[in-house]
Protein backbone atom coordinates (compact mmCIF):
# COMPACT_ATOMS: atom_id res chain seq x y z
CA UNK A 1 0.00 0.00 0.00
CA UNK A 2 2.89 2.30 1.00
CA UNK A 3 4.83 1.46 -2.17
CA UNK A 4 1.28 3.11 -4.02
CA UNK A 5 1.19 5.96 -2.80
CA UNK A 6 4.90 6.19 -3.13
CA UNK A 7 4.11 5.50 -7.09
CA UNK A 8 1.28 7.56 -7.32
CA UNK A 9 2.93 10.92 -5.60
CA UNK A 10 6.12 10.17 -7.48
CA UNK A 11 3.23 10.15 -11.12
CA UNK A 12 2.33 13.75 -9.40
CA UNK A 13 5.76 14.89 -9.78
CA UNK A 14 6.39 13.52 -12.92
CA UNK A 15 3.20 15.45 -14.87
CA UNK A 16 3.76 18.51 -12.76
CA UNK A 17 7.12 18.79 -14.95
CA UNK A 18 5.58 18.46 -17.76
CA UNK A 19 5.31 22.05 -19.85
CA UNK A 20 2.13 22.89 -21.91
CA UNK A 21 2.21 24.89 -25.54
CA UNK A 22 1.04 27.86 -23.27
CA UNK A 23 4.05 27.39 -21.33
CA UNK A 24 6.58 27.08 -24.77
CA UNK A 25 4.46 30.46 -26.48
CA UNK A 26 5.16 32.11 -22.90
CA UNK A 27 9.14 31.07 -22.85
CA UNK A 28 9.31 31.86 -26.33
CA UNK A 29 7.77 35.58 -26.17
CA UNK A 30 10.15 36.06 -23.09
CA UNK A 31 13.07 35.11 -25.48
CA UNK A 32 11.68 37.22 -28.28
CA UNK A 33 11.19 40.25 -26.05
CA UNK A 34 15.01 40.31 -25.36
CA UNK A 35 15.76 40.01 -28.83
CA UNK A 36 14.08 42.94 -29.46
CA UNK A 37 15.90 45.21 -26.63
CA UNK A 38 19.18 43.40 -27.58
CA UNK A 39 18.12 44.81 -31.56
CA UNK A 40 17.33 47.92 -29.79
CA UNK A 41 21.05 48.53 -27.86
CA UNK A 42 22.36 46.90 -31.03
CA UNK A 43 21.31 50.11 -32.96
CA UNK A 44 21.99 52.36 -30.14
CA UNK A 45 24.75 54.75 -29.36
CA UNK A 46 24.22 54.45 -25.60
CA UNK A 47 26.84 51.37 -25.52
CA UNK A 48 29.90 54.00 -26.35
CA UNK A 49 30.89 57.84 -25.94
CA UNK A 50 31.32 58.38 -29.43
CA UNK A 51 27.81 58.33 -30.62
CA UNK A 52 29.00 54.36 -33.18
CA UNK A 53 26.80 51.99 -32.93
CA UNK A 54 27.26 48.42 -33.18
CA UNK A 55 24.97 48.47 -36.87
CA UNK A 56 27.56 50.54 -38.32
CA UNK A 57 29.90 48.06 -39.08
CA UNK A 58 27.38 45.10 -38.77
CA UNK A 59 23.78 45.33 -40.42
CA UNK A 60 21.71 42.57 -39.33
CA UNK A 61 24.44 41.26 -37.26
CA UNK A 62 26.46 39.60 -39.72
CA UNK A 63 30.23 39.25 -40.14
CA UNK A 64 30.11 38.89 -36.00
CA UNK A 65 29.54 34.63 -35.90
CA UNK A 66 27.95 33.79 -33.06
CA UNK A 67 27.92 29.84 -33.79
CA UNK A 68 32.07 29.83 -33.89
CA UNK A 69 32.67 30.99 -30.15
CA UNK A 70 34.03 30.18 -28.13
CA UNK A 71 37.29 30.43 -30.47
CA UNK A 72 41.18 31.81 -30.28
CA UNK A 73 41.43 35.20 -30.83
CA UNK A 74 44.76 35.98 -31.68
CA UNK A 75 44.59 39.50 -30.48
CA UNK A 76 43.40 38.52 -27.69
CA UNK A 77 46.09 35.52 -27.40
CA UNK A 78 43.54 33.26 -25.83
CA UNK A 79 40.26 31.21 -26.68
CA UNK A 80 37.34 33.85 -25.95
CA UNK A 81 33.54 33.61 -25.77
CA UNK A 82 31.17 36.20 -27.74
CA UNK A 83 30.71 37.80 -24.66
CA UNK A 84 34.24 38.90 -24.54
CA UNK A 85 34.31 40.02 -28.23
CA UNK A 86 31.36 41.89 -27.69
CA UNK A 87 33.22 44.44 -24.85
CA UNK A 88 35.79 44.41 -27.04
CA UNK A 89 33.67 46.33 -29.85
CA UNK A 90 32.08 48.40 -26.98
CA UNK A 91 35.47 49.78 -25.73
CA UNK A 92 37.01 49.71 -28.92
CA UNK A 93 35.63 50.93 -32.01
CA UNK A 94 32.66 52.29 -29.66
CA UNK A 95 35.02 53.79 -26.71
CA UNK A 96 32.86 52.63 -24.29
CA UNK A 97 32.80 50.95 -20.84
CA UNK A 98 32.64 46.99 -20.77
CA UNK A 99 29.67 45.17 -19.57
CA UNK A 100 29.64 43.03 -16.79
CA UNK A 101 29.11 39.47 -18.83
CA UNK A 102 25.91 38.61 -16.58
CA UNK A 103 24.54 41.53 -17.48
CA UNK A 104 20.84 42.42 -18.86
CA UNK A 105 22.30 44.33 -21.76
CA UNK A 106 24.85 41.46 -22.31
CA UNK A 107 22.19 38.65 -22.79
CA UNK A 108 20.57 41.35 -24.69
CA UNK A 109 23.12 41.63 -27.28
CA UNK A 110 23.76 37.93 -27.51
CA UNK A 111 19.83 36.57 -28.04
CA UNK A 112 19.62 39.40 -31.11
CA UNK A 113 23.42 38.71 -32.74
CA UNK A 114 22.56 34.79 -31.95
CA UNK A 115 18.69 35.30 -33.57
CA UNK A 116 19.89 36.76 -36.66
CA UNK A 117 22.32 33.71 -36.71
CA UNK A 118 18.98 31.45 -36.29
CA UNK A 119 19.31 27.84 -37.90
CA UNK A 120 23.14 28.33 -38.94
CA UNK A 121 24.97 24.92 -38.06
CA UNK A 122 27.22 25.67 -34.55
CA UNK A 123 31.07 25.40 -35.68
CA UNK A 124 33.03 26.12 -32.58
CA UNK A 125 36.69 27.46 -32.87
CA UNK A 126 35.98 28.24 -37.16
CA UNK A 127 37.80 31.42 -38.33
CA UNK B 1 48.62 54.97 -34.37
CA UNK B 2 51.16 52.49 -32.64
CA UNK B 3 54.22 52.02 -33.87
CA UNK B 4 53.95 48.83 -36.10
CA UNK B 5 50.89 51.17 -37.82
CA UNK B 6 53.48 53.66 -38.53
CA UNK B 7 56.35 51.70 -39.81
CA UNK B 8 53.73 50.10 -41.96
CA UNK B 9 51.77 53.31 -43.25
CA UNK B 10 54.98 54.75 -43.96
CA UNK B 11 56.02 52.14 -46.07
CA UNK B 12 53.15 51.71 -47.85
CA UNK B 13 53.01 55.57 -48.83
CA UNK B 14 56.66 54.77 -50.06
CA UNK B 15 55.48 52.11 -52.23
CA UNK B 16 52.64 54.27 -53.66
CA UNK B 17 55.17 57.12 -54.26
CA UNK B 18 56.67 54.62 -56.83
CA UNK B 19 53.71 52.57 -58.22
CA UNK B 20 54.28 51.76 -61.87
CA UNK B 21 50.86 53.89 -63.10
CA UNK B 22 50.97 52.69 -66.79
CA UNK B 23 50.62 49.10 -66.37
CA UNK B 24 48.18 48.51 -68.27
CA UNK B 25 48.74 50.83 -71.68
CA UNK B 26 46.50 49.71 -74.53
CA UNK B 27 48.48 49.56 -77.66
CA UNK B 28 45.80 51.37 -79.87
CA UNK B 29 45.49 53.99 -77.30
CA UNK B 30 46.43 57.23 -78.07
CA UNK B 31 48.20 59.33 -75.83
CA UNK B 32 45.24 61.70 -74.75
CA UNK B 33 42.86 58.20 -74.58
CA UNK B 34 44.27 57.08 -71.73
CA UNK B 35 44.22 59.52 -68.23
CA UNK B 36 44.20 58.55 -64.58
CA UNK B 37 41.58 60.09 -62.08
CA UNK B 38 41.00 59.01 -58.22
CA UNK B 39 38.08 58.02 -56.46
CA UNK B 40 37.65 58.55 -52.75
CA UNK B 41 34.56 57.68 -51.22
CA UNK B 42 32.05 56.94 -48.43
CA UNK B 43 33.61 59.40 -45.72
CA UNK B 44 31.26 59.06 -42.69
CA UNK B 45 32.61 61.59 -41.10
CA UNK B 46 30.59 61.86 -37.71
CA UNK B 47 30.20 64.49 -35.21
CA UNK B 48 30.27 63.63 -32.02
CA UNK B 49 30.15 66.95 -30.12
CA UNK B 50 31.81 70.69 -29.92
CA UNK B 51 34.86 70.20 -31.60
CA UNK B 52 34.81 65.75 -31.77
CA UNK B 53 34.46 63.84 -33.94
CA UNK B 54 34.89 59.85 -34.66
CA UNK B 55 38.32 59.50 -34.79
CA UNK B 56 38.64 55.99 -36.96
CA UNK B 57 36.40 57.71 -39.69
CA UNK B 58 38.35 60.68 -39.47
CA UNK B 59 42.03 59.22 -39.74
CA UNK B 60 40.26 57.25 -43.06
CA UNK B 61 39.85 60.33 -45.24
CA UNK B 62 42.91 62.11 -44.01
CA UNK B 63 45.03 58.64 -45.13
CA UNK B 64 42.88 58.72 -48.82
CA UNK B 65 43.59 62.33 -48.80
CA UNK B 66 47.25 62.08 -48.11
CA UNK B 67 48.30 59.36 -50.18
CA UNK B 68 46.48 60.23 -53.12
CA UNK B 69 48.61 63.19 -53.20
CA UNK B 70 51.93 61.19 -53.60
CA UNK B 71 50.56 60.33 -56.82
CA UNK B 72 52.89 60.44 -59.69
CA UNK B 73 51.84 61.51 -62.62
CA UNK B 74 48.83 63.27 -60.30
CA UNK B 75 45.53 61.97 -61.21
CA UNK B 76 43.58 64.66 -63.72
CA UNK B 77 40.84 64.94 -61.05
CA UNK B 78 39.42 63.59 -57.90
CA UNK B 79 35.92 62.36 -57.40
CA UNK B 80 34.70 61.88 -54.04
CA UNK B 81 31.84 59.43 -54.49
CA UNK B 82 29.21 61.01 -51.89
CA UNK B 83 28.70 60.18 -47.82
CA UNK B 84 31.15 62.51 -46.74
CA UNK B 85 28.77 62.84 -43.56
CA UNK B 86 27.17 60.66 -41.45
CA UNK B 87 23.74 62.35 -40.28
CA UNK B 88 24.05 65.26 -42.92
CA UNK B 89 24.95 67.80 -40.32
CA UNK B 90 26.60 71.01 -41.54
CA UNK B 91 29.48 70.61 -38.87
CA UNK B 92 30.41 66.94 -40.87
CA UNK B 93 30.08 68.49 -43.99
CA UNK B 94 32.22 71.69 -42.99
CA UNK B 95 34.63 68.92 -41.34
CA UNK B 96 35.15 67.14 -44.71
CA UNK B 97 35.29 70.18 -46.70
CA UNK B 98 38.53 70.90 -44.84
CA UNK B 99 39.95 67.60 -45.15
CA UNK B 100 39.13 67.15 -48.64
CA UNK B 101 40.85 71.15 -49.68
CA UNK B 102 44.21 69.39 -48.86
CA UNK B 103 44.32 67.63 -52.06
CA UNK B 104 45.96 68.47 -54.71
CA UNK B 105 44.08 68.02 -57.53
CA UNK B 106 40.49 69.32 -58.79
CA UNK B 107 38.00 67.92 -56.98
CA UNK B 108 34.36 67.13 -58.30
CA UNK B 109 31.62 66.00 -55.39
CA UNK B 110 28.97 63.53 -55.35
CA UNK B 111 26.37 63.12 -53.12
CA UNK B 112 25.21 60.56 -50.71
CA UNK B 113 21.93 60.13 -48.82
CA UNK B 114 23.98 60.53 -45.31
CA UNK B 115 24.65 63.95 -46.68
CA UNK B 116 21.08 64.59 -48.24
CA UNK B 117 18.68 63.23 -45.67
CA UNK B 118 18.68 65.78 -42.95
CA UNK B 119 17.94 68.98 -44.85
CA UNK B 120 17.39 67.35 -48.07
CA UNK B 121 20.57 69.02 -49.84
CA UNK B 122 20.33 72.31 -48.72
CA UNK B 123 23.58 72.75 -46.99
CA UNK B 124 24.99 70.39 -49.07
CA UNK B 125 24.15 72.05 -52.42
CA UNK B 126 25.09 75.25 -50.83
CA UNK B 127 28.62 73.84 -50.62
CA UNK B 128 29.29 71.85 -53.47
CA UNK B 129 26.88 72.55 -55.70
CA UNK B 130 24.58 70.74 -58.38
CA UNK B 131 24.01 67.44 -56.99
CA UNK B 132 23.96 65.99 -60.60
CA UNK B 133 26.07 67.17 -63.62
CA UNK B 134 27.92 65.90 -66.36
CA UNK B 135 31.28 66.62 -67.96
CA UNK B 136 33.74 66.10 -70.83
CA UNK B 137 37.20 64.84 -70.36
CA UNK B 138 39.93 63.75 -73.06
CA UNK B 139 37.59 62.27 -75.60
CA UNK B 140 35.24 60.71 -72.31
CA UNK B 141 31.30 62.25 -71.30
CA UNK B 142 31.30 61.71 -67.16
CA UNK B 143 27.70 61.84 -65.74
CA UNK B 144 27.32 62.33 -62.08
CA UNK B 145 23.85 61.29 -60.71
CA UNK B 146 22.06 61.86 -57.84
CA UNK B 147 20.76 58.32 -57.59
CA UNK B 148 19.68 58.34 -53.72
CA UNK B 149 15.90 59.57 -54.36
CA UNK B 150 13.52 57.91 -52.78
CA UNK B 151 9.58 58.15 -52.85
CA UNK B 152 7.81 61.74 -51.91
CA UNK B 153 5.71 60.00 -49.42
CA UNK B 154 8.52 58.61 -47.70
CA UNK B 155 10.59 61.56 -47.47
CA UNK B 156 7.74 63.70 -45.99
CA UNK B 157 5.81 61.01 -42.97
CA UNK B 158 8.96 62.04 -40.65
CA UNK B 159 7.82 63.68 -37.56
CA UNK B 160 11.55 65.41 -37.48
CA UNK B 161 13.98 65.88 -40.62
CA UNK B 162 16.72 64.15 -38.02
CA UNK B 163 14.15 60.83 -37.48
CA UNK B 164 14.26 60.78 -41.05
CA UNK B 165 17.87 61.36 -41.74
CA UNK B 166 18.39 58.72 -38.99
CA UNK B 167 16.30 56.34 -40.61
CA UNK B 168 18.29 56.25 -43.75
CA UNK B 169 21.46 56.29 -41.78
CA UNK B 170 20.17 52.81 -41.05
CA UNK B 171 21.83 50.58 -43.44
CA UNK B 172 19.91 47.58 -42.46
CA UNK B 173 16.59 49.69 -41.02
CA UNK B 174 13.13 48.35 -42.10
CA UNK B 175 12.19 51.69 -42.42
CA UNK B 176 13.90 52.94 -45.14
CA UNK B 177 12.97 52.80 -48.61
CA UNK B 178 14.69 51.88 -51.96
CA UNK B 179 16.85 54.18 -54.05
CA UNK B 180 16.30 55.62 -57.37
CA UNK B 181 17.19 57.92 -60.41
CA UNK B 182 13.81 59.46 -60.73
CA UNK B 183 12.28 60.37 -63.95
CA UNK B 184 12.97 63.98 -63.57
CA UNK B 185 16.75 62.96 -63.76
CA UNK B 186 16.29 60.40 -66.79
CA UNK B 187 14.99 63.08 -68.76
CA UNK B 188 17.58 65.12 -68.06
CA UNK B 189 20.13 62.31 -69.04
CA UNK B 190 18.29 61.15 -72.41
CA UNK B 191 18.87 64.73 -73.18
CA UNK B 192 22.56 65.20 -72.01
CA UNK B 193 23.47 62.23 -73.88
CA UNK B 194 21.39 63.14 -77.29
CA UNK B 195 24.72 65.25 -78.40
CA UNK B 196 26.87 62.22 -78.76
CA UNK B 197 27.73 59.71 -80.73
CA UNK B 198 26.75 55.74 -79.67
CA UNK B 199 31.21 55.41 -79.65
CA UNK B 200 32.06 58.26 -77.15
CA UNK B 201 33.06 55.98 -73.88
CA UNK B 202 30.40 57.05 -70.94
CA UNK B 203 31.42 56.97 -67.42
CA UNK B 204 28.46 57.44 -64.66
CA UNK B 205 29.43 58.05 -61.00
CA UNK B 206 26.61 56.79 -59.37
CA UNK B 207 26.54 56.20 -55.28
CA UNK B 208 24.05 53.61 -55.11
CA UNK B 209 24.75 50.58 -56.92
CA UNK B 210 22.50 51.11 -60.68
CA UNK B 211 21.70 47.54 -60.03
CA UNK B 212 19.33 45.50 -57.91
CA UNK B 213 22.02 43.38 -55.71
CA UNK B 214 20.21 43.76 -52.21
CA UNK B 215 16.88 45.65 -50.93
CA UNK B 216 17.67 44.88 -47.32
CA UNK B 217 20.68 47.17 -47.42
CA UNK B 218 19.52 49.57 -50.31
CA UNK B 219 22.70 47.91 -52.26
CA UNK B 220 20.06 48.38 -54.67
CA UNK B 221 18.10 51.41 -57.74
CA UNK B 222 14.70 51.12 -58.26
CA UNK B 223 15.09 52.53 -61.66
CA UNK B 224 18.20 51.26 -62.84
CA UNK B 225 16.81 48.90 -65.76
CA UNK B 226 15.48 52.50 -67.21
CA UNK B 227 18.88 53.71 -66.50
CA UNK B 228 20.06 50.86 -68.91
CA UNK B 229 17.74 51.97 -71.76
CA UNK B 230 18.97 54.95 -72.24
CA UNK B 231 23.03 54.41 -72.59
CA UNK B 232 21.91 51.56 -74.74
CA UNK B 233 23.35 52.64 -77.50
CA UNK B 234 26.73 53.84 -76.34
CA UNK B 235 29.11 50.62 -77.21
CA UNK B 236 30.81 51.35 -74.15
CA UNK B 237 29.49 52.49 -70.68
CA UNK B 238 31.35 52.03 -67.15
CA UNK B 239 29.45 52.59 -64.20
CA UNK B 240 31.52 53.77 -60.85
CA UNK B 241 29.57 53.74 -57.22
CA UNK B 242 30.00 53.93 -53.36
CA UNK B 243 27.93 53.13 -50.76
CA UNK B 244 28.60 49.54 -50.56
CA UNK B 245 32.16 49.44 -48.68
CA UNK B 246 33.20 46.76 -50.31
CA UNK B 247 34.33 45.34 -53.77
CA UNK B 248 31.99 44.27 -56.69
CA UNK B 249 32.25 43.87 -60.38
CA UNK B 250 29.26 43.12 -62.91
CA UNK B 251 28.78 43.17 -66.43
CA UNK B 252 25.10 43.98 -67.87
CA UNK B 253 25.39 43.89 -71.50
CA UNK B 254 26.97 47.09 -72.76
CA UNK B 255 27.50 48.41 -68.70
CA UNK B 256 30.58 47.33 -66.82
CA UNK B 257 30.14 48.00 -62.79
CA UNK B 258 32.93 48.82 -60.68
CA UNK B 259 32.23 49.72 -56.78
CA UNK B 260 34.65 51.43 -54.74
CA UNK B 261 35.81 51.18 -51.32
CA UNK B 262 34.86 53.05 -47.95
CA UNK B 263 37.92 55.08 -46.16
CA UNK B 264 35.20 54.93 -42.80
CA UNK B 265 34.51 50.95 -42.41
CA UNK B 266 33.95 47.86 -44.26
CA UNK B 267 30.62 46.45 -44.99
CA UNK B 268 30.17 42.47 -44.98
CA UNK B 269 28.27 41.05 -48.12
CA UNK B 270 25.16 40.17 -48.24
CA UNK B 271 24.82 36.96 -48.93
CA UNK B 272 26.78 36.85 -45.66
CA UNK B 273 23.26 37.33 -44.14
CA UNK B 274 22.04 34.43 -43.24
CA UNK B 275 18.21 35.51 -43.39
CA UNK B 276 18.85 37.40 -46.38
CA UNK B 277 17.40 36.47 -49.99
CA UNK B 278 20.57 37.45 -51.37
CA UNK B 279 22.59 38.35 -54.69
CA UNK B 280 25.73 39.50 -55.19
CA UNK B 281 27.50 40.00 -58.73
CA UNK B 282 28.32 36.51 -59.79
CA UNK B 283 31.55 37.18 -61.51
CA UNK B 284 32.91 39.39 -58.65
CA UNK B 285 35.72 38.00 -56.48
CA UNK B 286 35.59 39.37 -52.84
CA UNK B 287 37.96 41.17 -50.43
CA UNK B 288 39.59 39.87 -47.71
CA UNK B 289 36.66 39.43 -44.64
CA UNK B 290 37.57 42.65 -41.96
CA UNK B 291 39.72 42.15 -38.86
CA UNK B 292 38.16 44.33 -36.98
CA UNK B 293 41.59 44.52 -34.35
CA UNK B 294 42.67 47.03 -37.41
CA UNK B 295 41.31 50.11 -37.90
CA UNK B 296 41.98 50.29 -41.66
CA UNK B 297 41.52 46.53 -42.73
CA UNK B 298 38.95 46.68 -45.66
CA UNK B 299 38.82 50.19 -46.14
CA UNK B 300 40.59 52.17 -48.48
CA UNK B 301 40.50 54.33 -52.18
CA UNK B 302 41.18 53.92 -55.62
CA UNK B 303 43.10 55.02 -58.82
CA UNK B 304 41.46 54.47 -61.96
CA UNK B 305 42.95 54.19 -64.94
CA UNK B 306 40.71 55.19 -67.95
CA UNK B 307 42.15 53.52 -71.58
CA UNK B 308 40.35 52.69 -74.74
CA UNK B 309 36.92 53.69 -73.34
CA UNK B 310 37.14 51.26 -70.30
CA UNK B 311 38.34 51.73 -66.63
CA UNK B 312 40.84 49.44 -64.18
CA UNK B 313 40.01 49.71 -61.10
CA UNK B 314 43.48 50.07 -58.47
CA UNK B 315 42.11 49.25 -55.16
CA UNK B 316 45.03 51.12 -52.35
CA UNK B 317 44.22 49.39 -49.36
CA UNK B 318 46.11 50.22 -46.15
CA UNK B 319 45.52 47.33 -44.23
CA UNK B 320 45.40 44.69 -47.28
CA UNK B 321 47.42 43.67 -50.70
CA UNK B 322 45.93 45.88 -53.16
CA UNK B 323 44.07 44.78 -55.59
CA UNK B 324 42.97 45.69 -59.78
CA UNK B 325 40.20 45.35 -61.11
CA UNK B 326 41.03 45.51 -64.72
CA UNK B 327 38.94 45.31 -68.19
CA UNK B 328 39.67 42.45 -70.04
CA UNK B 329 38.90 43.13 -73.98
CA UNK B 330 38.99 38.96 -74.84
CA UNK B 331 36.41 38.28 -72.50
CA UNK B 332 34.61 42.09 -72.23
CA UNK B 333 33.98 42.06 -69.21
CA UNK B 334 36.11 43.48 -65.48
CA UNK B 335 38.24 41.00 -64.02
CA UNK B 336 40.42 41.19 -60.51
CA UNK B 337 44.18 41.28 -61.92
CA UNK B 338 45.05 38.69 -59.66
CA UNK B 339 42.44 36.36 -58.31
CA UNK B 340 40.06 35.98 -60.85
CA UNK B 341 41.08 32.54 -61.87
CA UNK B 342 42.49 31.50 -58.47
CA UNK B 343 40.76 28.33 -57.49
CA UNK B 344 39.72 29.69 -53.90
CA UNK B 345 38.85 33.18 -52.87
CA UNK B 346 41.33 35.35 -50.77
CA UNK B 347 38.98 34.71 -47.82
CA UNK B 348 35.74 33.27 -47.29
CA UNK B 349 32.70 35.07 -46.32
CA UNK B 350 30.16 33.57 -44.31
Amino acid sequence: MKKLILIAVLAVFTFADEFTKEDLAKWFKEYESVVKEGRVLFTSPRLGTNTVTCNECHPNATNTHPETYPKFQKQLGKVATMAEMINWCIQNPLKGKPLAIDSKEMTALIAYITEERRDVPLAPGKH
Amino acid sequence: MNRRDFLATSAKLTALAVLPMNIVEVAAAKESDTFTFAFISDAHLQHIKGTRFVQNWDKGLKMAVAQCNLLDPKPDFIIFGGDLAQLGKKEELDHGAEILSALHAPVKMMLGEHDYYLDLGETWQKMFGDPYYSFDHKGVHFVVLNSILVDEAWVNRWPTPMDRMQTMAGLDDPNGSPFMVGSRQREWLKKDLARYSDDTPIVIFSHSPLQKIYKGWNFWTEDCEEIYKIVKRFQKVNVIYGHVHQIQYNKIGNIAFNSVMSTAWPWPYPDSYAKAKRVVPKMTIKMNRADPFFERDATGWQFIDVHSGRVDVNYILPNNKNRTVRYNFKKNRPEDKDFQNCPQPPQIHY
